[in-house]
């Protein structure tokens, strides 16, 4: 029979092996667990197999005092067990140059000027301007004579224009090419044309401009749509010039919209895009589609209106032209010019880009540098 | 436009504050490029008097003069100008004193002789070239008054940036006006030193188109291209150089003086934007001096020294012999006037704004003259830009004014305008009052005519405004009279319109968003190049014959991008590009149009890295092809691909082709990686939405095969005879490995497949499994070139 005394001096014997387990190293730790916990010949197993042979009072005693230590030797080991794994990964990190590069993945990015222009197509997106777009071949009467430039007039010095090599469109040229080309018209832009006027020579449009006219000509009032897209001049390509550059415009016209309308929606968009605190300025200008005409300055996002070199001093910066539909252009376009009128503005998203960015040379956005194009790789994306 | 403050100053008969006018000036649509400070650091030198002049004992061309220049005492000065004169008075710098050209004046001896300060040149000054001596002031200032007191050439010139609508800006006083309008002050010509009135109280009017002035011909026999012709002949002018005051004034503006006569007529045009022409009356030949047609292929050598060839749609000034002058361009060597001209024809006339442009574009010569009349010249103010031009004449250049005429066959007024002020309202979206209204048009020259009621008013409008011809022209100059800044901004409620993005538009904001998440850079590339096909649309006057033609791939300015990196040691390169390309209608008419994405793929698949030795695999085919499949679904849905010999095809479910993707032949640098690429129509289409699948709930069980495939067994043959034989039980083939060797023959491969096996509503058994690959493998090996591979 066993005795009652003797298992309770082997228990004591295991809870004084408690502490010591806090010193073990891992190989140790292993071998204490299966010296004292073991299942099958551990040493706390071999109090318990002696506890069928105990009287009623000792087998109380005995097994809650052994479960009390069998807890205790598991706590521990587990504790031991735990801070060995810190230790290691503490000296693994001790070991490891943490300084050592990642490992990184090719990330995408849009281009510069593509972020400026859904940013701003976004915004004006929020104040109910619908996108639109238009083709990028056009006549003189859509890109000129439907928005006011009168022929042999000084203003066409501000569009240095890149003409096809093709006849002159004849009357009703639009429907058939539409019908039979299937792709390529502006019917593809969801903008369908079966009128018949005198369009001239063909040629690359010169600002985005003309698609206010598509627009107006086959959408009753209201209409308020923000086009983005891209426009030719025959400007050599320098530092500041490209032949191909983008253009967004804008155009809300509607009963009542006035002038005030124009500033508000404006500064809004100032503020939306440049921040909160940015100031506006409107001035006189001069297009031959709108009356009155406007520039719009920003104050410069670099010195905050004191003055530097960015602004050259003046503390305001160039951002967009607008203006009042002028009436000419409303009723060329079938929009009763006495009941409606309406504001437009333009932009140039790749001058915004630069001045956002702090690059010099517009010559950058055309060459499809790496290094170049993964500066913005973090930037806004669409 | 070159705007001198002094001159300014001079019409409102006060002093302007440079930076405020500025201001003035930009906010009232007068853009204002530059600001350039004139003949700036004369602000420290003042008159000096030379009280007596004594040669310096050790130097025989100085001399030692003692300087009076207001302060107590006299200044000992050495000075090496032979023109230096006890009693007058010259600029003098003291001691301390910075002078234009950066030297500052120290306390120093010159052989001996101590000096303490400069007496000054013209050209130490910037005043002029002229060194030969010290300037000499003409002047009752006492010693010590600053010199710009007694000289006033310090000056701000304003470079204005004038829009093409206000010809009026091109002449001084229109400036003038525009800030004496937003000053509230008058404004009149400025008075001209010594002149005593042009005497020319009006020209003799005459209706007809041609009549004579002094024995002269003169007139108009093109009215439609010079509507109105005057002339005045000036006798007994003495030509010589100008007084310093004019040819200082003509400087500051950057225009250079030559003599009084044409000084004279450049200062009107300067000042009133009224282009003039003096003719040498002794070289007009035929006392005839007119405007006409020019002839086809007539010739005249204008005043640069080159001959000019002429076409029928140019208007001429013509003598007895010919032309003298293209109309309103610039008149010709053969009647220029020199210095040994007594007698004068002044032409003072209109020429027709487009005809004129016509005419420099034709001639490739734009000049001060075609600028001004291409813009418009105030048909109704030759007259004062006559007498003005006499005034100046006779100051400077003296003689006696004989005769004058104005020839206008056909006159006219200037426009009226009826303005309705609720008009005002409806577009400014402010209510300017009548009185507002009438104040500020009346501040611009125009005449309020009549009032038949409050809400119409009848305007006259001035000559020198010609962009002035309707409504919404009056409402605009309202707008920025009162200050663009004075409306509110105010945002109101608006109504919507009816246009929604376009299915073409959604889809390529898709695209772009899409190609970014395949890491790709997103580029923009010069739709402009070579010609690419026989459809290639054709520039008529290209910038240069490398970008003669519209692109019709985008993938070509892709490729281009490769090779800029290359030269830049960049090698691996990861682009994409969403444009517009085009192509010529093969029935003529307009060219289409498609947008199309491209995307080029050379280089490293993963950045290195150092844990795998900084190595890492390159771009082959299956990254192109992966990449294809996902364009193809985001930008051509409908599209299927297909595999052809070089690469893959989508196609239209027409069958029509809309994009490819290939290996990309080029000429590679040695360390440069193949280059793939892919080109794909976009469509505008709305893609349907995605259907959710149900996610299995029971488990799969899979097996792998090893199949030894013939030649002509293609992976797809494979895997569509296992679908066929799998039935529903079988969810999904994947290929797993591709083993080729000699030991299997050169045109054999192993490929390794895995079926994925799955029952919706139980666990399939294993048996069932081995069961259905047993007819799997049978009917691959019994229908197609493949054998199970058992080694």
């Amino acid at each position: 029979m066993p005795d009652t005394a003797e298992l309770e001096a082997r228990l004591a014997a295991l809870q004084a092996e408690v502490g010591p387990l806090a010193t073990l190293g891992e190989k140790d730790l292993e071998a204490a667990e299966v010296r004292l916990l073991g299942r099958k010949q551990g040493a706390l197993t071999e109090i318990l197999k002696q506890l069928p042979g105990l009287p009623p009072e000792g087998k109380r005693a005995i097994g809650a005092e052994a479960n009390r230590v069998k807890q205790a030797l598991e706590a521990a080991v587990a504790a031991r067990r735990e801070a060995l794994v810190a230790e290691a990964r503490a000296a693994e990190a001790r070991a490891q140059d943490r300084t050592m590069p990642g490992r990184d993945r090719w990330t995408g990015a849009v281009h510069p000027t593509t972020a400026v222009m859904e940013e701003i197509v976004g915004i004006f997106n929020g104040l109910g301007f619908a996108r639109a777009t238009g083709p990028e071949v056009e006549t003189e009467w859509f890109n000129f004579r439907a928005l006011n430039f009168p022929a042999d007039h000084p203003a066409m010095d501000m569009h240095d224009t890149l003409y096809l090599d093709l006849p002159e469109r004849r009357r009703g040229d639009d429907r058939r090419a539409n019908r039979s080309s299937g792709v390529g018209d502006h019917e593809r832009r969801g903008v369908p044309d079966r009128r018949v006027r005198p369009e001239g020579r063909y040629l690359m449009r010169t600002h985005t401009s003309p698609v206010q006219v598509r627009v107006l000509l086959h959408n009753p009032p209201p209409v308020r749509v923000v086009i983005p897209g891209w426009v030719y001049r025959k400007d050599t390509f320098d530092a500041s010039h490209a032949p191909v550059f983008a253009q967004i415009e804008g155009l809300a016209v509607d009963e009542g919209i006035s002038f005030v309308d124009l500033k508000a929606t404006l500064a809004h968009f100032a503020r939306a895009f440049f921040g909160s605190k940015t100031a506006v300025r409107f001035r006189p200008s001069f297009f031959p589609f709108t009356e009155p005409s406007a520039e719009m300055d920003v104050s410069c996002g670099v010195c905050g209106g004191s003055g530097c070199p960015a602004c050259k001093g003046s503390g305001w910066m160039e951002i967009l032209g607008a203006g009042m539909v002028h009436p000419h252009v409303l009723a060329n376009c079938g929009v009763d010019p006495e009941r409606y009128t309406g504001f437009a503005f333009g932009m140039g998203p790749q001058r915004i880009a630069m001045n956002r960015h702090g690059i010099h040379d517009i010559r950058l956005f055309y060459e499809g540098d790496m290094r170049f194009l993964g500066q913005f790789a973090g930037g806004v994306t669409p | 436009m070159n705007v001198s403050r002094r001159w300014l100053e001079g019409f409102l008969r006060r002093d302007l504050d440079t930076a405020d006018t500025a201001r003035r000036l930009v906010m009232l649509g007068a853009g204002v490029d530059a600001v350039e400070a004139l003949n700036p650091g004369l602000d420290r030198i003042v008159v000096g008097y030379v009280e007596s002049v004594r040669p310096h004992p050790n130097a025989d061309r100085l001399r030692l003069c003692l300087v009076h220049d207001g302060a107590e005492g006299m200044r000992n000065v050495v000075c090496g100008a032979p023109n230096v004169t006890a009693g007058k008075k010259y600029p003098f710098a003291r001691i301390g004193v910075t002078i234009p050209g950066g030297i500052t004046l120290e306390r120093r001896k010159i052989r001996g002789e101590s000096s303490e300060g400069m007496l000054c040149s013209a050209r130490e000054l910037g005043l002029g070239q002229d060194h030969d001596g010290i300037l000499e002031l003409d002047t009752d200032a006492a010693p010590g008054t600053p010199l710009l007191e007694v000289l006033p050439v310090s000056d701000d010139r304003f470079v204005l940036d004038v829009t093409p609508n206000r010809p009026d800006l091109l002449g001084h006083k229109g400036v003038a006006r525009e800030l004496a309008a937003s000053l509230g002050v008058p404004y009149r010509l400025p008075e001209i030193p010594g002149a005593t009135g042009s005497g020319l109280a009006s020209l003799r009017r005459v209706h007809e188109v041609t009549t004579q002035v002094d024995g002269v011909t003169v007139g108009t026999e093109d009215v439609a291209g010079c509507a109105r012709f005057t002339g005045v002949v000036v006798r007994g002018v003495k030509v010589g150089p100008s007084p310093a005051w004019l040819a200082r004034r003509l400087e500051a503006v950057g225009a250079r003086s030559i003599n009084n006569v044409v000084d004279a007529t450049n200062w009107v045009m300067l000042e009133l934007n009224h282009p003039m022409h003096a003719y040498d009356l002794a070289k007009v030949r035929g006392h005839t001096v007119v405007a006409r047609r020019a002839r086809a292929g007539e010739k005249v050598t204008t005043l640069d020294g080159v001959e000019r060839t002429l076409t029928a749609d140019m208007t001429v000034i013509a003598d007895w012999g010919g032309a003298v002058g293209v109309g309103g361009v610039m008149g010709a060597a053969n009647t220029e006037v020199s210095e040994a001209t007594t007698d004068l024809l002044l032409e003072c006339a209109w020429f027709e704004p487009a005809r004129i442009r016509r005419t420099r574009r034709a001639l490739g010569l734009s000049t001060d003259a075609s600028y001004r009349f291409e813009r418009g010249v105030d048909l109704w103010g030759l007259a004062e830009a006559q007498r003005r031009c006499v005034e100046l004449i006779l100051a400077t250049a003296g003689g006696q004014v004989t005769d004058a005429v104005d020839v206008w066959p056909e006159p006219t007024n200037p426009p009226r305008i009826f303005l309705r002020v609720p008009r005002v309202a409806q577009v400014l979206g402010a209510e300017l009052s009548v009185a507002q209204i009438e104040k500020y048009l009346v501040a611009l020259g125009c005449t309020v005519l009549n009032k038949p009621d409050d809400s119409r008013l009848a305007v006259d409008v001035p000559g020198w405004r010609p962009d002035l011809v309707e409504e919404i022209d009056l409402i605009e100059e309202l707008a920025r009279l009162h200050g663009y800044d004075t409306f509110p901004i105010d945002l109101r409620p608006f109504r919507v319109g009816q246009v929604t993005e376009s299915a073409l538009d959604q889809a390529i904001t898709r695209v772009r968003a899409g190609m970014v998440g395949q890491g790709l850079y997103e580029a923009n590339s010069l739709p402009l190049g070579p010609a690419e096909g026989e459809d290639a649309v054709k520039l008529l006057n290209p910038l240069s014959a490398e970008e003669a033609y519209l692109r019709q791939s985008v993938l070509a300015g892709l490729v281009r991008a490769v090779e800029v990196n290359w030269s830049r040691q960049v090698r691996d390169v990861r682009l994409f590009e969403v444009g517009t390309v085009f192509r010529n209608a093969a029935e003529g008419g307009r060219p289409g149009e498609a947008s199309h994405l491209a995307a080029v793929l050379t280089g490293a698949r993963a950045p290195a890295h150092w844990t795998t030795g900084g190595k890492g695999d390159d771009f082959d085919m299956w990254d192109l092809e992966s990449l294809f499949r996902a364009a193809v679904a985001l930008a051509n849905p409908s599209a299927k691909v297909q595999v052809d010999a070089a690469g893959w095809l989508a196609l239209s479910p027409e069958g029509r082709k809309v994009g490819h993707a290939r290996r990309l032949e080029l000429a590679l640098p040695a360390w440069a990686a193949p280059v793939f690429g892919l080109e794909l129509e976009v469509a505008g289409a709305v893609p349907s939405p995605v259907r959710y699948q149900p996610l299995p709930s029971t488990p799969a069980a899979w097996r792998d095969v090893n199949l030894l495939l013939g030649p002509a067994t293609t992976a797809e043959a494979v895997i569509t005879a296992m679908r066929a034989a799998g039935g529903e039980l079988l969810e999904g083939v994947g290929v797993q490995s591709e083993f080729r060797s000699e030991a299997l023959g050169a045109e054999r491969r192993a490929v390794q497949f895995r079926l994925t096996f799955r029952a919706p509503d139980r666990t399939v058994r294993d048996e069932e499994v081995d069961d259905l690959m047993g007819r799997i493998l049978g009917a691959v090996e019994q229908s197609l070139d493949a054998k199970l591979r058992t080694s």
